[in-house]
């Protein structure tokens, strides 16, 4: 019964996450008369955007469903994946029921894409939102509350409620509550990764990142119950790895897929991780934008696009590791994505001085073969099961 | 006109200006090669968003690794290195400039006059208009153990500076960057000195402007790219605020309106330019691996250079920003948040759109980087949008910075004739055009 079930919800949210028309959006705009607004990785305050009666629509590239024509003549082949597939969905039509974009500070490519927009669809609300690299709260705390203020008045100005530090606090309460299904269900697969395997998570977390936070609440919560009353998923021999570097531009499904096929067990990753960048409760006490910028400052993942000044770079990668009880590191960035790729070395370094296995390959969103894949985190797998603790 | 002889390109004739730059440039890095015995200490930073007059304002010598890179490329150095990199694990997708750093660093850290380097006594990183910047500096704080302090400029997203971008800038100065300084150096900030520098700074961008602007003349006096980096060079590295670079700017100005009144064209690898065929404006960044190739390129066809964008990576002063002592630290952060690369697309687009018109070119080039996204990432549509605003034809080329794998030569050759060839027809088609006007008139 609760397989059948969880096959469904998973059905659904694979086909709502690959629904680049945005029907779903559509509908919402519909029945509620709200703005929609995208947003490309990594993170933006969600909760602000909803306490103003915007839907925050995640818009992660085109995967391997789309078919790039006008994309190309905006970006040179050693360009990655992810902005020509946006501009192509752009020019496609297929963003219209978007009343705008938001652009997080992330990279350079990105951060282009957002003046590309503004050149493109003069009309929409096209926005580069600048996330401090300081993080001292009388510096880029300050820096990031006049950030968001500025987004807040933006957003009004095109039509949104204004600011409301009572539905702020509202919205935060919400997204804390989905922010910490997610991370319960990251916790069950890391205790009993064959409960929750990973193609499943992760196209539920893509469309919770589409979907109002209501609904995306409710459906991670049926999820979680399902997994917790199946009793018919059983563990196997598989090697427990972490794979790192997928935190933008997302492999297609059938990569991750390959992975679980090949003999891995993902224990963490670096997917959605919209829905993680807080990792902990946003505070609903006190001035909720003042709780909204403390938790960016305090309560952030580590991340490659995140300046990390102290001698702590690369142990954050050795500590996920341990704490997921991992037996290896999988590092699979995208094809020339800068933070990833530039920050791989030094994390190499940190997790070689600790003495963990890892391998490295490297994707696009719409790449189609994954036997070469399949073979290295195969043998990676088989490695590891043979030969760690010898 | 002077000619200096060089060891790899036979006879080539330089400027008295010139000379007088690659003099203050070798003396800088001689000074740095004996700093462990003199005791004078290091900071490394780079050009967009350098705060040169800061650091010196602390007797400070800055040290720019993208220099030292592209030093190292024109010194046929570059290609050992980036290997050297890989093999250390750094992807064959990223810039190349940090592959080149690191793997100079592995080999002895030996600066472009033979002599090494010295390790930095901190890392200044401003992060200015470029991300990778960050990671770069993430990296050398593994290889160095030294302090490291960050000034967090932000991107002019909507196409303007606001008091909040300054505000976030002038008080990481206050609170972050001169106290690191400070503790670096040992001395005190001393704004009334940093006054002064700034004045300096002024006037010697003064006249950098004037130089640029000749280009303007037909035929230009100068080429604003391949010479313009030669122009740059002072003003984007270690002298932005001295004596040496009120004089040099000075000397370089004298010169350029010398030759205009001569109606000379630009001087390049192999003498004075005779005809002006072509006037174009360049976006992007130059190859430096084969960079006299390169030129000749342009120099044989009679292509000059009017403008450049690449030459206002390291401030953009024709757009009438000038330091201003009456504010020091405001205008340090506006100079820091107004670097090319810190502009959003469209405010690009406008820059390279008034550069066609006010120069009268008679195109857009873009030479894209293979490995600096913050240029490259969206350049075709810069092109298709200048050429949509001006009516010029927009000319794409490849290659890299530092990397020679990325410079193949006959390609860009061939690329650059057929672009020539077209403004050629398009020139001779609007000529035809006028007298079929004329004959109907």
């Amino acid at each position: 019964m609760s397989a059948g079930r969880i096959e469904a919800l998973v059905a659904g949210a694979e086909a709502l996450y690959r629904d680049y028309e945005l029907e779903s959006v559509k509908r919402w705009k519909e029945r509620t008369g709200g703005l929609a607004v995208g947003f490309m990785p990594i993170y933006v305050p969600r909760e602000l955007l909803h306490s103003q009666g915007v839907l925050p629509v995640a818009i992660m590239g085109g995967g391997d469903d789309l078919e790039i024509i006008r994309g190309d003549a905006y970006y040179q082949s050693y360009i990655c994946h992810i902005p020509r597939s946006t501009i192509e969905l752009g020019l496609g039509g297929k963003l219209d029921c978007l009343d705008g974009m938001l652009f997080p500070a992330i990279c350079d490519v990105i951060r282009n894409l957002s003046g590309m927009w503004k050149l493109e669809f003069p009309d929409k609300l096209s926005r580069y939102l600048d996330v401090p690299q300081d993080f001292m709260p009388e510096l880029g705390g300050a820096f990031y509350k006049r950030e968001l203020l500025e987004l807040s008045e933006e957003l009004t100005e095109r039509g949104a409620k204004a600011y409301d530090p009572e539905a702020l606090r509202g919205s935060i309460g919400l997204y804390n509550r989905l922010s910490e299904l997610v991370r319960g269900l990251y916790r069950v697969r890391r205790d009993e990764p064959w409960r929750v395997p990973t193609a499943e998570l992760y196209c539920l977390q893509r469309a919770a990142s589409i979907l109002p936070v209501e609904d995306g609440i409710a459906m991670l919560a049926e999820y979680r119950e399902l997994i917790d009353s199946d009793e018919t998923r059983q563990p196997m021999d598989q090697a427990r790895v972490i794979l790192a570097g997928s935190f933008c531009e997302q492999p297609p499904l059938g990569l991750i897929k390959t992975l679980e096929r090949s003999g891995c067990y993902i224990v963490d990753d670096d997917f959605v991780q919209v829905h993680r960048w807080l990792t902990d409760e946003v505070s609903t006490e006190g001035d909720p934008i003042d709780a909204l910028v403390d938790a960016f400052l305090t309560k952030t993942m580590a991340s490659p696009t995140r300046y990390c000044g102290d001698d702590s770079k690369g142990t954050e990668l050795v500590e996920r590791t341990e704490a997921a009880a991992a037996e290896g590191v999988l590092f699979c960035a995208p094809s020339f994505c800068d933070p990833a790729l530039l920050d791989q070395p030094m994390a190499v370094r940190s997790i070689e001085a600790a003495g963990i296995p890892w391998t490295a390959f490297k994707y696009a969103e719409n790449n189609g073969q994954f036997q070469v894949i399949r073979e290295q985190a195969g043998t990676f797998a088989d490695s590891i099961k043979l030969w760690s603790g010898v | 006109m002077s000619t200096d002889t060089t060891a790899r390109g036979g006879d080539v004739q330089k400027d008295d200006s010139q000379l007088r730059q690659k003099t203050m440039i070798a003396k800088h890095y001689s000074r740095l090669a004996q700093a462990p015995d003199t005791g004078e200490k290091s900071v490394y930073t780079f050009v967009p968003g350098n705060l040169t007059e800061l650091i010196r304002n602390f007797d400070l010598l800055p040290v720019l690794p993208e220099i030292n890179a592209l030093q190292s490329a024109m010194r046929g150095k570059s290609k050992e290195y980036i290997a050297a990199a890989e093999r250390l694990g750094h992807s064959e997708d990223v810039c190349t400039y940090v592959k080149c750093d690191v793997g100079m660093k592995h080999a002895g850290n030996v600066g472009p006059t033979g002599e090494r380097l010295p390790d930095p006594d901190l890392l200044l990183l401003s992060y200015t208009g470029c991300f990778t910047f960050m990671k770069w500096f993430e990296i050398l704080k593994q290889e160095y153990s030294c302090p490291v302090t960050m000034l967090h400029v932000p991107y002019q997203g909507e196409g303007e500076i606001t008091d909040s971008m300054r505000t976030y800038v002038v008080d990481q100065l206050k609170q972050k960057i001169i106290p690191a300084l400070e503790q670096a150096s040992g001395k005190k900030f001393d704004i009334d000195k940093l006054r002064e520098q700034l004045a300096r700074s002024a006037k010697a961008e003064d006249d950098l402007v004037a130089v640029l602007e000749s280009a303007k003349n037909r035929p230009s006096p100068i080429d604003a790219y391949f010479g313009g980096v030669y122009y740059i060079g002072p003003i984007f590295t270690a002298f932005r605020g001295t004596e040496e670079a009120v004089d040099y700017y000075r000397l370089l100005k004298a010169e350029t309106l010398q030759r205009v009144s001569e109606g000379k064209g630009p001087v390049t690898p192999d003498g004075e330019m005779d005809r002006e065929t072509y006037r174009l404006v360049v976006e992007g960044p130059p190859n430096w691996t084969n960079f006299r190739q390169f030129w000749r390129m342009f120099a044989e066809e009679g292509a000059v250079c009017v403008a450049s964008s690449y030459t206002k990576v390291g401030g953009v002063y024709d757009k009438g920003f000038r330091h201003d002592p009456d504010r020091p630290l405001e205008s340090l952060a506006e100079y820091c948040l107004g670097c090319y690369t810190n502009l959003n697309l469209p405010s690009r687009v406008d820059m390279l759109t008034d550069y066609v018109r006010e120069y009268e070119a008679d195109g857009l080039l873009i030479n894209s980087i293979k490995s600096c996204n913050s240029f490259s990432a969206g350049q075709l549509m810069m092109m298709r949008e200048v050429e949509e605003r001006t009516g010029v034809p927009g000319g794409f080329i490849e290659s890299d910075l530092v990397d020679p794998r990325y410079f193949s030569g006959a390609n860009i050759k061939n690329r650059l004739e057929s672009y020539f060839q077209m403004i050629t027809q398009r020139r001779e088609g609007q000529m035809i055009e006028q007298q079929r006007e004329g004959a109907t008139a």
